[in-house]
């Protein structure tokens, strides 16, 4: 099987960073798929047997490559998962948030989905509310400012951005808010 | 048979509900047969190209109550081309003339058009529930027919239809003293309807005790409709996220608080922890839960829900609750029989996780009860599987799609025939089975060997001979209905169920190895079925029959068929 392959080398398939799937690369083991637009005849190779384990190991095949009718989902429920994407990003909770700064007389409103990592969101508050952040260690938290960005979680506890993982950050933050002064050394700036 | 007799008979036959009990009935003797036929009030059938609605009417003179299905199940994947038939014009018909007191239609992929709505509407004046799942080819103009002109009716079910959704318009339709209504679904359509005329709807009708929403309705509006029917006894939400204000949403958990009955709920559309909270007071009596809609659920949010929810015995979610939902699921449901994870990017646009044999392996430590599964997911094993039939030994549907096509065991790198063998040798009560992953014909040799109480086999990207099919047509006393798609089959194989197929609903088989000429053998050495290709213009090679449908029929070849359905 092709998993015993990479035994011996280092490995590096599994560290490599693709758009794919987890377990895509199975894809090159199988028959020709049943693509799209093409009759279903191409699922047999040249001689007419298309046996999926002796399938002639292709190119990996491209990132998405859609089979009709597979998985076995009824369209009703394909559309309402897309329709689901679309307005998830106005509705649901921690992607439009709202900032708010201590001292500041009122709230912005920020799409997180605009980006990528934590320097960038950082780099835009910095802009949007005219301050500096310091700079963060997971030790000490922002250290060289007056002030700590914190944000509210699901479970409504207030925690310093910049500890969790980008994308746990974006799916579990409801509200930002910018601490100033003493509160904000509190959380860990260093003294 | 004395007159005497005969009502004794037909008292006791009243209480014999279940068309395969009747059918059993029926057989006993020619008088049998006749009370039978006469006091029969529900007829269900299952293919309606196995029979015509002239032979149904001579039979059963006292229908009330139809069920008809149409298209082969994998016409909802668009796996049958458009216009293949299925239209339930002609049954209407016949019904108006012979049935004119029928009262229940339920149809299943038919396709019904707007002008079959209004003679339905115009033709049974005692009408009181119409049920479409899956069906195609009407509007919501149709819709309106049913409204205006249904005046008894009592149950209006419409369920993942791939309708023209013009407007919300016919819910105004239902006249003022009109108050009968008890199960109402619309969770499907997308339009707005007016939301004053639902709301005095449901105010009026006091039977009501099914009610599901589209996602078009708020959370207030909700809050609202419930005020005005806590004795719901199912309730499908619309939207389940919304800025409420304080006093709206302790309001929201009051009304909630005072559905007593409540023991099902769906719909749940952008359902979040923020709301979710609000079901509580209903959770302790919940036996259904769907959350499949509900595709910002994360893991820790079904975690918090479920330890509410302990009579829970159906539950649907998304796989975006992943294993650690799961384990909570297996932790605090233990009353759990049926447990559906629904894929949230099945085409794989966006990288997920979702659940694998880890969250299976947790749900059937927790729930033994466990009966039907649906299982979607990216990968699996032959260890995980074996654990969940030994915890499970009582599953009777067992469906598991691993979404990638001919994956093998995900630790092992080996086909996942055990897997499938292990269900079939444990979960002796298997009635339906689909199979996914790797899979050599020692799988069905498992099937064939061990699995006789099978009813109905889904098979996908499997096999490796004839062998494989030939081993379940040799097997497999109970076998119903088989469906095969991009497997290595061919003639052999599906010559080798000449016995079977008469004793079968259908057989499908597509991108398979199966020639014309086999399948004008196969029709012409059994009469009574209807061998059907249908015809693809792009494929070149006219010897080679890519879609193939068979199924037995006493009606003769299809009268309606069309320019590419070709009958043997």
């Amino acid at each position: 099987m092709e998993g015993k392959a990479h035994e011996n080398d280092l490995n590096l398939k599994a560290t490599e960073l693709t758009l794919g799937l987890p377990g895509r690369d199975e894809i090159s083991d199988l028959p020709n798929q049943t693509k799209k637009r093409s009759p279903p005849a191409d699922l047999k190779n040249e001689e007419g047997n298309p046996d999926a384990k002796n399938a002639q190991k292709g190119t990996a095949p491209p990132a998405k490559e859609q089979i009709v009718g597979w998985p076995p989902i009824r369209s009703y429920r394909k559309n309402s998962l897309q329709v689901n994407k679309n307005t998830e990003a106005e509705t649901a909770a921690g992607i439009y948030v709202k900032v708010s700064m201590d001292g500041a007389p009122y709230l912005r409103k920020i799409d997180l989905r605009v980006y990528k990592c934590y320097p960038e969101l950082l780099k835009a508050l910095e802009v949007m509310f005219k301050f500096t952040i310091g700079q963060y260690s997971e030790r000490e938290g922002y250290k060289g400012s007056e002030y700590a960005p914190t944000y509210e979680d699901k479970d409504g506890d207030w925690m310093l951005v910049g500890d969790v993982p980008w994308d746990m950050f974006m799916s579990s933050c409801k509200k930002l808010r910018i601490m100033k002064g003493s509160e904000a050394r509190g959380l860990g700036c260093g003294v | 048979m004395d007159s005497q007799r005969k009502k004794v008979l037909v008292q006791v036959l009243n209480l014999v509900t279940s068309p395969k009990d009747r059918s059993s009935v029926s057989l006993v003797c020619k008088d049998w047969y006749d009370v039978e036929r006469h006091s029969r009030r529900h007829v269900f059938i299952g293919n309606c190209y196995s029979v015509s609605p002239e032979i149904v009417t001579l039979r059963f003179p006292n229908i009330r109550s139809v069920t008809l299905k149409g298209r082969p199940r994998f016409s909802d994947f668009n796996l049958v081309p458009p216009n293949w038939g299925g239209d339930v014009r002609p049954w209407l018909e016949v019904f108006a003339a012979e049935y004119p007191q029928l009262e229940e239609l339920r149809l299943k992929r038919m396709t019904v058009s707007d002008e079959s709505l209004e003679f339905l509407a115009a033709s049974f004046a005692g009408f009181k529930a119409l049920s479409l799942l899956s069906c195609d080819g009407f509007s919501t103009d149709g819709l309106e027919a049913i409204a205006t002109d249904c005046k008894n009716l009592t149950e209006l079910d419409i369920q993942e239809n791939d309708i023209d959704d013009k407007s919300g318009d016919w819910l105004s339709c239902f006249p003022e003293t009109f108050t009968s209504m008890e199960i109402l679904n619309f969770s499907c359509l997308n339009s707005d309807v007016d939301f004053d005329a639902l709301e005095s709807l449901v105010s009026r009708c006091k039977s009501l005790k099914v009610l599901k929403v589209n996602k078009t309705v708020t959370l207030d509006q909700l809050r609202s409709l419930l005020t005005h029917a806590p004795q719901l006894l199912e309730l499908g939400t619309g939207s389940f996220w919304q800025e409420l204000t304080p006093s709206q949403h302790s309001e929201l958990e009051r009304v909630f608080s005072n559905c007593k009955n409540l023991y099902a709920v769906s719909g749940l559309w952008q359902a979040t922890a923020l709301y979710l909270p609000v079901l509580y007071p209903v959770c302790t009596n919940l036996t259904f839960l769907n959350l499949s809609y509900a595709a910002t659920l994360q893991s820790w949010d079904l975690a918090k829900l479920v330890p509410y929810c302990p009579h829970l015995r159906r539950l649907w979610v998304l796989d975006t609750v992943e294993d650690q939902g799961l384990e909570a699921v297996g932790s605090n449901c233990p009353l759990l029989e049926e447990l559906r994870v629904f894929p949230s990017s099945p085409d794989g646009d966006d990288i997920v996780d979702g659940v694998t044999g880890s969250g299976f392996v947790a749900v059937s430590n927790g729930c033994p009860r466990l009966r039907y599964v649906l299982y979607f997911c990216w990968q699996m094993t032959n260890a995980a599987v074996a654990t969940v039939a030994q915890n499970c030994p009582d599953i009777t549907h067992f469906r598991l799609c691993i979404m990638t096509p001919a994956k093998p065991d995900h630790l092992t790198g080996e086909p996942m025939d055990e897997a499938f063998g292990a269900v079939v040798k444990t979960c002796t009560k298997l009635e339906r089975l689909s199979v996914s992953g790797l899979l050599t014909d020692l799988t069905f040799e498992y099937i064939g060997k061990y699995a006789k109480n099978l009813e109905y086999l889904s098979v996908a990207f499997a096999g490796d001979s004839d062998q494989g099919m030939q081993y379940v047509m040799n097997g497999c006393p109970k076998l119903k209905k088989l469906e095969i798609r991009d497997c290595p089959f061919g003639d052999a194989a599906l010559l080798s169920g000449l016995e079977k197929y008469e004793s079968m609903r259908s057989l499908w088989m597509s991108a398979c190895l199966v020639t014309m000429n086999a399948c004008r053998s196969l029709a012409s050495k059994v009469p009574r079925l209807n061998v059907e290709v249908m015809k693809d213009d792009e494929i070149g090679d006219d010897s080679q029959a890519d879609k193939v449908y068979v199924y037995r029929s006493i009606a003769g070849p299809r009268k309606d068929a069309p320019a590419f359905v070709l009958t043997f």
